[in-house]
């Protein structure tokens, strides 16, 4: 059975068209279609049973019928048209596909949809209220949190756990002392809990102002 | 990504039975192995995701420890108040490695069975006996800056790439198991990673169908504990050299001390030794440079990575100067 047979959502094809219009993203899409198609290899003759997956994707419940070869990332991009998560690299190196489970950022090239059955997820495309952006968002445009764009939607969904995460007092390698349970934000602890999102436009500094100002520091 | 049957366990038992199948795997946080099966370095036929079993909490031990479930994600390990507190040396250890993403996912159990970062390891074109027994060792005589110094062999110079498992293995972790009999095993971390010998493909003393299930840690040694990271960047880079210390020491004197290495070897690298000549030693820098002496006992270089002889004296001693500093 072909990946995209098997799919209940509309099939990727369709969707294809109207998301080019709606992201005027079309060289992205039309880059990133075909490796996608590839990613999931050949198929051998002992080809494993599908895997159905129920996923709670920014409030509304999805039913999917997946190879279970299946990442996060592709689920979102290639079966249910969430293109605002990014494949970058895909091996978990630059962080552009982050999104949020049960809260908590990861990378969702680096694991499979299968394993989020009945689970909460959170992409970008969740963070506004309609033509309200999320603080996060309105900072980046606020401070020119980017060049080219394509790490945003990474970035923000990486600091906004972040930033949860500097709530509920998780220390960072630059913690001097472990012992105290909640530590102050310096840019020192922004710039090294955010290293797993790359900019290759390098708008560090801007990111790290967004953020500060999201989090209600002085900028 | 080649094809495979993806199945969840509902108990570990059942993940024991499943895992002892030629060809099936276990996926816990899947960080490392999920990058392998895009390489198809790692092709499993079958995954038993093991992410539902209730092996996610941090426990006191009746000896004053933690019980450390091998499901507890790295950076749930990384800001226990207990850990944060008693095993400093693991916390800076966990928060030294990869992302916060990939700490959110990683697990104990999973860290500890990472495989290697060497190159040749993960280019499939390239000869390898850890991934294709008997095919040679392209790094021997390649790109081995990153490469291990002690403990080599003619077959395998790659590093075990874990920051966590350097922190268990000064600290005297034991990881507990179970096969598929249901036999509860306790692996003291010193025996439970392998150097390469002639079988690089087998890293740790795990059989087929074991599991880990926890991580044990005793109570604390005395002393103040440091995880020293020497790496090409700042952040987010594996170890060039790590060193895990625990030193008691007063007065410029040091009573005792623990060092584990990270970056240097096939497994977490620890000398007697080297600990011994430090116990009831004056903290001075000749007593430092003996301790290395101990530690570099029969390291080797293979041109890329000759810097590291040096630059793990270096860290060696930086790091004792600044924990006996009065």
């Amino acid at each position: 059975m072909d990946e995209h047979e098997s799919n209940t959502e509309p099939s990727t094809l369709e969707v294809t068209r109207r998301t080019v219009i709606e992201t005027g993203a079309t060289g992205l899409l039309l880059t990133t279609l075909p490796r996608a198609v590839l990613a999931a290899g050949p198929v051998g003759d002992n080809e494993p049973s599908p895997a159905k997956v129920e996923l709670q994707i920014n409030g509304h419940l999805h039913s999917l019928t997946l190879d279970p070869r299946t990442t996060l990332l592709d689920a979102l991009r290639e079966h249910l048209a969430l293109t605002g998560s990014k494949k970058g690299c895909d091996h978990g190196q630059c962080g552009a596909c982050t999104v949020l489970i049960e809260g908590r950022r990861i990378n969702s090239c680096l694991t499979l949809a299968a394993m989020h059955d009945s689970q909460s997820i959170t992409t970008i495309e969740g963070l506004a209220w309609g033509d309200d952006l999320h603080p996060l968002q309105a900072a980046f445009v606020a401070h020119d949190g980017f060049q080219c764009g394509y790490c945003t939607s990474g970035q923000i969904c990486s600091a906004v756990g972040m930033l949860a995460e500097s709530q509920q007092g998780m220390p960072s390698y630059v913690t001097e002392d472990l012992t105290q349970l909640a530590a102050e934000l310096s840019d020192a602890e922004i710039r090294e809990r955010m290293s797993g999102n790359i900019c290759r436009c390098a708008a560090y500094p801007n990111i790290v102002a967004a953020i500060k100002q999201a989090a209600g520091m002085p900028t | 990504m080649k094809a495979f049957t993806y199945q969840r366990a509902d108990s570990v038992m059942q993940a024991a039975a499943a895992a002892i199948k030629p060809g099936a795997k276990i996926i816990a946080g899947g960080t490392n192995l999920l990058d392998l099966m895009k390489l198809q370095v790692e092709t499993p036929s079958q995954l038993i995701d093991i992410n539902r079993l209730p092996l996610d909490k941090i426990e006191d031990t009746p000896e004053r420890g933690l019980r450390i479930g091998a499901m507890v994600r790295n950076s749930d390990l990384a800001a226990d108040p207990r850990v944060r507190q008693r095993y400093g040396v693991l916390s800076r250890a966990l928060l030294a490695g990869a992302s916060a993403q990939l700490r959110n996912k990683a697990t104990t159990g999973g860290n500890l069975l990472q495989r290697t970062r060497c190159y040749y390891f993960y280019d499939v074109t390239k000869p390898c006996n850890k991934r294709s027994p008997g095919s040679g060792c392209t790094a021997l005589a390649g790109f081995n800056r990153i490469h291990a110094i002690l403990g080599t062999s003619d077959h395998c110079i790659a590093t075990h790439p874990s920051d966590m498992a350097v922190a268990m293995r000064a600290l005297d972790a034991k990881v507990e198991t179970v096969n598929r009999q249901g036999e509860t095993m306790v692996i003291p971390i010193a025996e439970f990673h392998r150097l390469p010998g002639t079988t690089p493909e087998i890293e740790t003393s795990l059989k087929p169908g074991e599991i880990i299930t926890a991580v044990t840690l005793p109570p604390p040694p005395p002393g103040v504990q440091v995880y020293r990271k020497v790496r090409d960047r700042a952040s987010y880079a594996f170890a060039l050299v790590s060193v895990a210390a625990i030193v008691d020491s007063t007065r410029g004197r040091i009573r005792s001390a623990r060092l584990a290495f990270g970056g240097l070897a096939h497994k977490p690298w620890r000398v007697a030794q080297a600990e011994q000549q430090l116990a009831n030693a004056p903290a001075t820098a000749a007593t430092f440079n003996t301790a290395a002496n101990a530690v570099l006992e029969g390291a080797r270089g293979f041109g890329g990575n000759d810097f590291k002889i040096p630059l793990t004296r270096r860290t060696l001693q930086s790091v004792l100067a600044e924990m006996t500093r009065a």
